[in-house]
């Protein structure tokens, strides 16, 4: 599944780029190392045999939902993230350090505790998004009809959302005149 | 050293970032940088899935990826349309601003 010289150098680009991302102060230095660990990850797909994850990764995550971020992060002037209270003290962050060091410990103990068989992975298959869509269409069909509603769902919210101190304000401008 | 990776290391770097992101999401006061620390925890998962596609030659992985994409983007658009009209009416994104339920 991969050269191993090629996984840890994305894999610690991939931790780094996460570690930046919790640090940062300014919100858009974490968004562009979010960024980062994304397209890293996309590589990581490709090293996998997803080509086609790998440039939905990139389009989807990297692209259009790092986008809206940045967006909404320069819209609200929120780089600084505007808080008097951002700056945890000191032994906090040693604190939640110390227990997110625990939780990994744990983790990867488990991991290997329990190893898989090694050498066991499968020949290569058709990922193409040829072979992925027919998969989709025909053993996924439910879900992706749901998936089309849960968008327009969140749509039709995000409108509403955006609109609705205009209307508060029309209804107010209505009872005035 | 061997000369191919295997599962678990995958699955060990999707804890690692699974972690990182529950931090940001647990350290952080500014709400959009908990939603980014979210979008993480969402993609380290997504790393394992198609790991495990890989391993196990099973395409239904990366269909599964897919639809996790597909919901975080609808996530998102949500989530940063709350935080802006959180914002309008708090002229504040920290979260610790945040804590009545009255609009």
């Amino acid at each position: 599944m991969g050269n191993p010289i090629v996984f840890f150098i994305l894999a610690l680009i991939a931790i780094a780029s996460a570690l930046g991302m919790l640090a940062s102060r300014n919100a858009i230095y974490s968004a562009l190392f979010l960024v980062l660990n994304f397209v890293t990850i996309a590589v990581l797909y490709l090293v996998l045999n997803a080509p086609f994850m790998a440039v939905v990764q990139v389009t989807v995550y990297a692209g259009a939902i790092m986008v809206l971020f940045l967006f909404v992060i320069m819209l609200l002037g929120a780089e600084r993230s505007g808080s008097r209270t951002e700056g945890l003290r000191d032994w906090e962050w040693i604190l939640a350090g110390f227990l997110g060091a625990v939780l990994i410990i744990v983790f990867l103990t488990n991991l290997v505790m329990n190893p898989s068989a090694v050498g066991d992975t499968a020949p290569f298959i058709d990922t193409s998004p040829a072979a992925l869509g027919l998969r989709l269409f025909e053993a996924y069909v439910f879900p992706f009809e749901l998936t089309g509603v849960l968008l327009l769902a969140a749509m039709i919210g995000v409108v509403v959302l955006g609109r609705r101190k205009k209307m508060a304000q029309l209804e107010k401008g209505g009872n005035d005149a | 050293m061997p000369d191919t990776v295997s599962i678990d290391w995958y699955v060990a770097l999707s804890i690692i970032l699974f972690t990182i992101g529950a931090m940001g999401v647990l350290l952080r006061r500014n709400a959009i940088v908990v939603f980014m620390s979210v979008e993480m925890m969402l993609n380290s998962a997504n790393l394992a899935f198609v790991a495990f596609s890989r391993y196990l030659g099973d395409l239904d992985g990366q269909v599964l990826t897919f639809f996790v994409i597909t919901v975080a983007a609808a996530e998102v658009a949500v989530g940063l349309a709350l935080i802006v009209t959180i914002f309008r009416t708090k002229q504040s994104i920290n979260i610790d601003d945040i804590n009545t339920m009255k609009g």
